[in-house]
């Protein structure tokens, strides 16, 4: 016979285990959010008490040049993977068939989002550098940073679209329009708020990609800002060019420490500027999808 | 548009009406479509041709490659004789990883529970894009932190003799790396608990903590590892951050403190000067080779995971 003192000492270890455990989960949350805090916070700061007017220019000691390749590094790369990620999205929401291709292609996808950034710049180096005989260059970079940004945008657009209300397209088809007229001009545009998120996203990753572009991008960079010959390798819009970017000009000058004196300086501040750009973008895209929220939820 | 009329004679039915407005556009995005597809099969068969060279070309067993820790492996085109035996770099990416996940597991399911049981609002306001941040900071700049604040930190409080690079310090910043995901991913599992479950425990007369532990993790199981395992892929695959701070010994660590070497840090940091087609260079293939067929195995048992967890629903 359970006695009724056992059951009160019962709950009571019940009832003080609860509260412990509720102490620990405050505790690893608040931790969490502190450590972050640290983080963001140490970064930026070292940045801001490095600083030296310097840094801004595009010469050897400052970061202009690393921070307009990487710029335009995944300006590139956005210009590729977004075509062809939306197309794809759209192929996978709204023609591929329930099947072997379909399914085939969802583990294609599954497999190029999980790969290691280190072997997709294996991959890029062997196939747009040493296969065409090319130097380090800013269009291999961007191209393997578009195998990188393609499993994002294709989800994304995939989802999107097909969480649009069914009415749209039976509305857009009962009018007599072809399915492809009903994606061009109903369910993309509808779609498309949400699809910028995601490649705002992908872009925000692309600005502190480093793996991938090490042996495809390149570890240096040599700009004239007075040549705009864009076939000269040191115009700056040249994609034929080396371009390395800010996230690998921290991992370039973590060596160049006896080299140049200022190597701790440019690394902290190209820290904090990354981190501003990065955050920067999670913000924007944080705002829209809120903005999308809203409006979906008021129909 | 006024010319378009239902039925079937109307323009809209003539082929080069239809080609216009319907083929060109639904052949582009399937050719998009397939050209993903190309594009994953190429990378694996380009992975599967250099990394088995090693196997094929310069006649190193699998065996060597695996379990031996003889590295000197020749650095000239089309020259073999040396040792490629891959164990330490195998070795520091299991210990590794290993260490980040024992350390971040936890931390994570703690959140996770935190962000949605305990406190959901602070959870979707605070921790949400908080969580989102972590993972948007570059590796680099993790790497760059544990170079300047944690290696220093190990070498001062624990006296580490390599002066603070070591397996314990790889570990922490990989820890760091991977929680968001586990966080997201079992926090998502989670939340997918249905409600009546929780409602059936606490009228029962559970405490938070009892339904937390006995309905919710048994329930979000399949989720939670799923967590883990994303969490462990991309520890498996960090290249730069590990190799900032891991110190890029070559030798089997004696202890958490002295540094040792990994998979992706090797690869980094010899690609760039090994003789293509050499059998150094085969060697660091064949390595990429193994950590696709990490991430593949990865994606296998998240799929067996998920399906798992399927047929259990249906039951």
């Amino acid at each position: 016979m359970i006695k009724r003192k056992d059951t009160e000492k019962c709950m009571a270890r019940a009832k003080a285990a609860d509260r412990a455990m509720t102490g620990i989960f405050y505790s690893v949350g608040g931790f969490f959010l502190l450590l972050l805090l640290l983080l963001a916070g140490y970064i930026i700061f070292k940045g801001i008490t490095d600083f030296y007017p310097e840094l801004l220019t595009f010469g050897r000691n400052g970061i202009g040049n690393q921070f307009f390749n990487t710029v335009y590094l995944v300006f590139l790369s956005l210009v590729i993977s977004v075509p062809l990620g939306i197309a794809a999205g759209i192929y996978m929401a709204e023609y591929a068939k329930e099947g072997q291709i379909l399914s085939f292609l969802r583990v294609s996808i599954e497999s190029l989002s999980s790969l290691p950034s280190i072997v997709v710049g294996l991959f890029g180096y062997l196939v747009f550098i040493l296969m065409t005989g090319a130097k380090w260059n800013l269009m291999a970079g961007a191209m393997a940073v578009s195998i990188l940004n393609l499993p994002l945008i294709t989800t994304t657009t995939e989802d999107a679209i097909r969480s649009l209300p069914r009415g749209y397209k039976e509305g857009s088809m009962a009018l007599g329009a072809t399915h492809w007229q009903t994606i061009d001009r109903v369910l993309l545009p509808t779609s498309l708020p949400r699809i910028i998120t995601g490649v705002i996203l992908a872009a925000g990753r692309g600005f502190g990609e480093a793996a991938a572009l090490l042996y495809t991008a390149g570890q240096s960079t040599n700009i004239n800002w007075s040549n705009w010959n864009p076939a000269s390798p040191t115009c700056p819009l040249n994609p034929f060019r080396p371009g390395e970017t800010l996230a690998l000009h921290i991992w370039v000058m973590r060596t160049e420490g006896s080299l140049n004196p200022n190597s701790t300086a440019i690394a902290n501040f190209s820290a904090a500027v990354l981190i501003i750009m990065v955050l920067g973008f999670s913000l924007l895209a944080r705002f829209l999808a809120r903005r999308i929220d809203r409006k979906t939820g008021g129909l | 548009m006024t010319k378009q009329r239902s039925g079937g004679l109307g323009p809209q039915n003539s082929t080069a009406y239809r080609l216009k407005k319907e083929y060109l556009g639904r052949g582009a995005v399937t050719v998009c479509g397939i050209l993903i597809i190309l594009l994953t099969l190429s990378i694996g068969i380009f992975l599967l041709v250099k990394g088995t060279g090693t196997f094929t070309k310069y006649h190193h067993s699998v065996w060597e490659f695996l379990f031996s820790a003889d590295w000197s492996p020749m650095d000239r085109a089309d020259q073999g004789g040396g040792t490629v035996g891959a164990a330490i770099y195998i070795c520091g990416t299991f210990l590794t990883c290993g260490l980040a996940l024992l350390i971040a597991a936890p931390f994570s399911l703690a959140a996770a529970v935190f962000m949605t049981e305990i406190s959901p609002k602070t959870g979707s306001r605070l921790f949400q894009p908080a969580v989102e941040i972590f993972v948007g900071i570059p590796s680099v700049v993790y790497g760059w932190i544990g170079l300047t604040v944690l290696v220093p930190f190990i070498r001062d409080v624990f006296g580490a003799k390599m002066g603070g690079f070591s397996v314990l310090a790889a570990g922490i910043v990989l820890a760091v790396m991977i929680f968001p995901t586990i966080t997201t991913v079992s926090a998502d599992a989670i939340r997918s608990v249905p409600w009546d479950y929780r409602n059936a425990a606490y009228g029962m007369g559970s405490t938070r903590w009892q339904v937390i532990y006995h309905i919710v993790f048994p329930a979000a199981r399949p989720g939670i590892f799923t967590g883990i395992i994303l969490g462990l892929s991309r520890a498996v695959g960090e290249a730069l951050a590990v190799a900032m701070v891991i110190g890029k010994t070559r030798a089997f660590p004696a202890n958490l403190l002295s540094p040792t070497n990994n998979l992706t840090a090797a690869i980094a940091a010899d690609m760039g000067n090994s003789a293509d087609g050499g059998e150094h260079n085969l060697a660091l293939w064949s390595m990429a080779l193994l950590l696709f067929s990490f991430s593949m195995l990865f994606i296998f048992i998240i799929h067996r995971i998920s399906r798992k967890g399927r047929d259990r629903d249906k039951a």
